[in-house]
């Protein structure tokens, strides 16, 4: 479990072993005694209990002791925790927007990712943003994690120490699809990695469709791909037109996707659903998504028809 | 035993008859012991509803992918779980029950100092109970933001909130009213010559916990209604969409939330003070320490809230002072486990189901407390925080805490509020199968927080599949001795043996009077001329 893969895992793991330490000895050692005490002085062995009720010195004793090995894990804490506020000024900087339910990575030459590609042994300082509401960016094997909150400049940072792929998933609650926010940290060389981030196309901003603004807006991408990929619902590609078996209270129905059917499956979704996808996932967006807007989005899906 | 027969001219308070019969002679007593009555039936109806609820969560939780419910029912459910759990069972609890039931007893007292204010929070808790349930069923779906209602999600999500906080915000009156009424009794009603270090402990914890109820409560109240203020008439407070701030919910929130855990766990120290003494035979150790401790607790938990957003971007000095004062307020806590353990060091040992409740609450609170400091230091919380370590860790201190706290007073006070005895036998088998289960419930869910489970996942990556299938084991153990213990109780309240007055030969008023106590309590209202937990053990030697 403790590998190293991140500068912080060091000073986290200390703490954790030395207030696991104090705390299992003690734990171990008042648990035994109790139970001695229940062996030793039970009511058949004695029946003299002493009338013994308090005494300063071991008060003291007991608040000292204590008070001194909490302030020792507090500095452990502390000290382990300090560097992740500062971030070195050569730390290569990555736009991180969480947004219901998925990551996008933004590197400074405009490439976006859906998986966090670093390359190895640099710091990476990652600036997190988002639209909608509190999510929590947390790779558990770099130790590191910080809420992304809406509004918030919030921010963390890391060097990574092996070259491999680690989870990243969502610690905050966001809603419907939480546990399914979850992303890839992809530690490469630095040759790799220049290689990888040389190589995109940058999107043309102003050729994006307005009903395009609309899905993303409203993050439905975040079920329905754009490139044909199944996710939690059907892809947007070559849907309109598309012929399509949809159950309507269990019984089995053949439709054309048509501005109706579509217009349906954003106000009601839960009436017609697609076979081979499950019911009650998707929300319905009447009173979010305007008829005006709703007609954008069918307008949109009609240009991802070949 | 003590010898005692007592004749009272009064009734005893499950056969008076007041001016209503039956049902409504219930519930609208204001007998401080029949109020206490209702809401433990109250609590453990909806305590068993919300179990069931768990329960239903281990099961989707048992493998990976979607199991028996859809993701949106899985959140409604933990949401649900949490609300019942927290607002109806544990934060009410055992100042309700216990605190109702015994206050005015331990402390030589007819009543509580308001006796009608006291019937009303029951009722308002009734009604504050029945909206909470309502939101579930009403309108447009089960609310799915999380017990904790953090915005913006709580001012976005289309399902049921708005009754679901204002279930939350009726439930916080009837705590403050009952809070108030146990002050005003406490400074008011103790009978003469029980001067305030003359008074047994529980009370002492019941007025700490009193003073938080007062104090804190208002201010959730105010937040959630600032939070229906937004979701309705689209004000600012806290949603940045409407250039609100969602930190300050966070901080409003935990201002009331965190000081309210001392309002659960305060109580049952409290309780289980009270049984190491009895059944050690033997003065509780340490009386002043262990009284001014619940008064620390009190005081420096309204100063922690921040240790629950250590990584929502609070500043960093806001960071590590929160951190600080956070291992301060674990060390009155570590007090008073030595106390208790020096309570039955070389006292005379009986080791009935309430004592070994209340051993047993020693070692789940120690773990929960000890995994407390985990989650206060920095370094370790920005692994931890928000991961199946945090649930077990307050399922260690709420149910480990406050739950085995409650079921110790259960079987401590049992024969005195019903005149019957329990099968001890059985009780002991249901203690063991509870305790068992509880700890292949939780113990899993530390140990795959660590490595990175997320909390409220409905799905989970393959790696935490034989924490959480070993949990889920532990979650049928755990009803299965819940099951049992409620069965023997309830049994036994109706066909137990005939309890006499003072089965384990405790000290305190309560058990100087009969079981069940009369309609007032006491014919003539003792006079107090030494301090509680003195015990004559001449007679030990002849049991
Ligand atoms: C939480 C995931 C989720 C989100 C977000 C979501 N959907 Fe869906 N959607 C689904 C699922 C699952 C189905 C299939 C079940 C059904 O028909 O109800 C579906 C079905 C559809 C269909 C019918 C598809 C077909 O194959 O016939 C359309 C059209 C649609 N969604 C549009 C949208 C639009 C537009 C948005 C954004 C405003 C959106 N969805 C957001 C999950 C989602
Ligand atoms: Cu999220």
């Amino acid at each position: 479990m403790y590998s190293g893969a991140s500068n912080f895992v060091e000073g986290v793991d200390k703490a954790f072993m030395l207030i696991m330490g104090i705390s299992i000895f003690f734990l171990i050692g008042i648990t035994t005694v109790m139970i001695i005490f229940l062996f030793k002085y039970s009511r058949k062995k004695n029946k003299k209990p002493s009338t013994n009720d308090g005494s300063i010195k071991l008060e003291i004793i007991w608040t000292a002791i204590p008070l001194v090995l909490v302030m020792l894990m507090f500095y452990y804490g502390w000290v382990g925790y300090a560097p992740m506020r500062k971030v070195p000024d050569d730390a290569m900087l990555v736009k991180v927007t969480g947004k219901m339910w998925q990551w996008i990575f933004e590197y400074e030459n405009g490439k976006t990712s859906p998986d966090l590609v670093i390359p190895l042994n640099k710091p990476v300082r990652l600036d997190l943003y988002s639209p909608d509401v509190n999510h929590s960016l947390f790779i558990p094997a770099f130790r590191v994690k910080e809420d992304v909150v809406p509004g918030y400049d919030n921010y963390l940072w890391f060097t990574p120490y092996y070259i491999g792929d680690y989870e990243i998933l969502c610690a905050e609650y966001c809603g419907l699809m939480h546990s399914y926010m979850t992303a890839k940290a992809k530690v490469v060389s630095q040759e790799e990695f220049d290689v990888w981030l040389a190589d995109f196309t940058p999107i043309e901003k102003e050729s994006e469709h307005p009903g395009l603004l609309i899905i993303n807006a409203n993050a439905c991408t975040a079920c329905h791909s754009l490139d044909g990929t199944r996710l939690v619902g059907s892809s947007f590609k070559d849907l309109w037109g598309a012929k399509k078996i949809v159950l309507v209270k269990d019984n089995e129905k053949e439709i054309t996707v048509d501005e109706q059917y579509i217009k349906k499956s954003i106000y009601d979704p839960d009436a017609e659903v697609v076979q081979g996808f499950n019911k009650g996932l998707m929300r319905s967006y009447t009173g979010v998504i305007s008829e005006e807007d709703a007609n954008k989005i069918v307008e949109y899906l009609k240009t991802l028809k070949k | 035993m003590s010898g005692l027969t007592q004749e009272h001219a009064q009734p005893s308070y499950l056969d008076q008859q007041g001016k209503y019969k039956g049902l409504l002679g219930w519930i609208f007593s204001t007998d401080h012991k029949r109020i206490a009555l209702l809401y433990l039936y109250t609590i453990v109806v909806f305590f068993l509803v919300a179990v069931v609820f768990g329960l239903l969560m281990r099961i989707e939780l048992f493998f990976p992918g979607q199991d028996i419910m859809s993701p949106q029912t899985y959140n409604a459910m933990f949401t649900v779980h949490g609300v019942i759990m927290i607002f109806i069972i544990v934060i009410p609890g055992l100042s309700a029950v216990f605190g109702n039931f015994f206050l005015p007893i331990l402390i030589g007292a007819k009543d509580v100092a308001f006796p009608r204010l006291n019937l009303l929070s029951w009722w308002i808790f009734l009604f504050g109970a029945i909206l909470a349930v309502l939101s579930q069923f009403a309108g447009s779906g089960a609310p799915d933001t999380g017990w904790t209602f953090y915005v913006p999600y709580s001012a976005e999500s289309d399902s049921n909130v708005v009754i679901a906080l204002t279930a939350a915000f009726v439930l916080g009156f009837s705590s403050i009213l009952t809070g108030l009424n146990f002050i005003v009794t406490i400074h008011r009603m103790r009978a003469p010559g029980m001067t305030w270090f003359r008074m047994p402990l529980f009370p002492w914890s019941l007025y700490a916990t009193a003073w938080i109820q007062v104090l804190a409560t208002p201010i959730v109240g105010i937040t959630l209604l600032m939070v229906i203020a937004e979701r309705t008439l689209h004000i600012g407070f806290f949603d940045p969409a409407l250039g609100g701030d969602p930190i300050l919910f966070q901080h409003l929130f935990w201002i009331y939330s965190h000081p309210a855990v001392y309002v659960m766990i305060l109580p049952a120290m409290g309780v289980v003070t009270e049984i190491f003494p009895t059944f050690s035979q033997k003065p509780v150790f340490g009386y002043t320490a262990i009284a001014i401790s619940s008064l620390a607790i009190a005081g420096v938990g309204y100063f922690v809230w921040g240790h629950h957003m250590f990584t929502s971007g609070m500043s960093y000095s806001a960071r590590w002072f929160f951190s600080f004062l956070t291992f301060i307020v674990a060390v009155p806590s570590a007090i008073k486990v030595f106390n208790w353990l020096s309570t039955m060091y070389k006292g005379s040992i009986d080791l009935k189901p309430p004592l070994l409740y209340a051993i047993s609450f020693i070692f789940l609170f120690m773990i929960g407390g000890l995994t407390g400091l985990v989650l206060g230091s920095l370094a370790t919380n920005v692994q931890v925080h928000d991961t199946a370590f945090v649930v077990a860790h307050f399922h260690y201190i709420i149910f480990g805490g406050m739950g085995f706290g409650f079921f110790a007073g259960m079987h401590y006070w049992f024969p005195k509020m019903y005149g019957r005895m329990y099968n001890i036998k059985l009780a002991n088998i249901a203690w063991g199968i509870l305790f068992t289960g509880f700890n292949f419930l939780y113990f899993p869910q530390f140990v795959i927080g660590m490595q990175g489970m997320p909390r409220r996942y409905f799905d989970y990556l393959p790696q935490f599949q034989v924490g959480h299938f070993i949990s889920s084991i532990g979650a049928f153990i755990l009803v299965t001795g819940i099951i049992l213990m409620i069965y023997n109780l309830i049994r036994s309240a109706h066909k137990g043996e005939v309890a006499p007055a003072n089965p384990w030969r405790g000290s305190t008023l309560e058990w100087q009077i009969s079981s069940p106590p009369p309609l007032e309590n006491f014919d003539e209202i003792p006079v107090i001329t030494g301090k509680p937990y003195q015990y004559n053990t001449d007679d030990l030697g002849n049991e």
